[in-house]
């Protein structure tokens, strides 16, 4: 259990500090005490608004069901773990990278970093495609006027409900909405896209598709499953719809409690910005490894520094994966 | 363990394996979500979260420990780390959470109903 590398004599070179660590990785440390208790504190937020929440939140494997290339297929958790996997595996050529540069193999250490460098990449366009699907939303859902998303269900062939799209019974109606834009209305003023059908086309199709129901947001406890109303109450609960809302933003979102996308929005934003930064650091690091900057300071302690805040970028994924996709 | 002149590829890999498969044990609890621990609970959070909580924590501590080569710092630079993130994060969840609780039941048995 002895300290780690200390090749330097000089403090301020990164030379041996207090606790036989030197100061440079200690300040690493603190830094990562001070981010972790930042990401805690979104994620106690989170919990906060969940349990304030706690009968009506949107269930998590019914919005992260996307899988790519099976179009359709209810596939939760998959792709989420996939992305773990990548973030673990990254992690792993990291801590290699700084095996190898205890040993001052510099082209090991250049082609661990390199990898891990190609890792970050793939992790940040994988969130991107999750949010790609995020924003876009599936079925589509609407607004009451009381703030509450309704989503609509029909009974599948094995008897339990399953989600129906928008698009498959709205009705479609003469009524003609043009998208208010900077060079069709007042020159400094657009709008929001609108959605492609209107309040009343939803209420409309409703009515004629005699084999949908409402679902809404709260969740029976006893079958730990979203509540479908019966046919004349969803009809009355329909009648309340102020807004059609397909996909999600920072205002509203068809899952359910607004709070949820913005809680998903700004912490697994948050935590992609640590990913991009650490990719950024990383390539500078690389640079210098390959530079040989490092082979002449005769330590490669800047790569397991990097290395601290990469390993710290996957834990705080690990606890976002329990939080936003398992619990 | 973590000296800094030995190779720890062969632990390195191990961890590897076993983030892994805590990894692949969680999706599959989480697909399947198997009743008794779904809908049974403990301390009024149901079984299955908590044991995906304390797989989380045995995960958080193979990557600082092992990956971190937080078991190869000395004894009080790992404490005043661990101990001060630790008792933070307990005490703000703890209060945060029983604060989450508390407004959810002044919203069900109280008179206002305001979704913000």
């Amino acid at each position: 259990m002895g300290a780690t590398v200390i090749s330097n004599e000089h403090a301020l070179d990164g030379g041996p500090g207090p606790l036989g660590a030197t100061y440079g990785k200690m300040m690493m440390w603190f830094f990562i005490l001070s981010d972790a208790l930042t990401f805690s504190g979104f994620l106690a937020a989170y919990g906060f608004s969940r349990f304030k929440f706690i009968e009506t939140w949107p269930i998590a494997d019914e919005v992260f069901n996307h899988f790519p290339f099976a179009h359709g297929v209810d596939a939760p958790m998959y792709y989420v773990a996939l992305m773990t996997f990548i973030l673990i595996f990254s992690s792993v050529t990291m801590v290699l990278a700084v095996d190898a540069g205890h040993h001052m193999k510099k082209n090991k250490v250049a082609v661990y970093m390199a990898l891990t460098i190609v890792g970050g990449f793939i992790f940040l366009g994988s969130q991107a495609w999750e949010w790609k699907n995020f924003i876009k939303g599936e079925f589509g859902a609407v607004e009451t006027s009381g703030g509450s998303i309704l989503q609509f269900v029909k009974k599948g062939e094995d008897g339990n409900y399953e989600r129906v799209k928008l698009a498959d019974f709205a009705a479609v109606l003469p009524e003609d909405r043009a998208q208010h834009s900077r060079n069709n209305g007042v020159w400094f003023m657009d709008e929001a896209t609108i959605p492609s059908h209107s309040a009343n086309e939803i209420i409309q199709g409703f009515k004629a598709h005699e084999d949908i129901l409402v679902r809404v947001e709260t969740i029976d406890p006893t079958t730990k499953k979203k509540v479908v109303l019966s046919r004349e109450e969803s009809i009355k609960r329909l009648a309340d719809t102020r807004y059609v809302v397909e996909g999600a933003n920072l205002v509203r979102n068809e899952y359910g409690s607004k709070l949820f996308a913005n809680f998903f929005f700004f912490i697994t934003g948050f935590h992609g910005f640590h990913v991009f930064t650490g990719v950024l650091i990383n390539i500078i690091i690389f640079f210098n490894v390959l530079l040989g900057t490092y082979e002449k300071r005769k330590s490669y302690e800047m790569v397991e520094k990097v290395g601290l805040y990469w390993h710290f970028v996957d834990l705080v994924w690990v606890f976002v994966f329990t939080f936003f996709y398992l619990v | 363990m973590a000296h800094a002149h030995e190779s720890n590829t062969k632990r390195i890999w191990i961890v590897f394996g076993i983030l892994s498969v805590i990894t692949i044990v969680e999706v599959l609890f989480g697909i399947y979500k198997p009743k008794s621990l779904y809908f049974n609970n403990f301390l009024s959070m149901n079984l299955l979260n908590w044991l995906f909580i304390i797989l989380t924590v045995v995960k958080a501590y193979y990557i600082t420990w092992a990956f971190m080569h937080m078991e190869g710092e000395k004894k009080w630079f790992r404490r005043s780390i661990v101990w001060t993130v630790v008792f933070l994060i307990l005490y703000l969840c703890f209060i945060i959470l029983i604060e989450g609780g508390y407004v959810f039941d002044v919203y069900k048995t109280g008179f206002i109903k305001w979704n913000f």
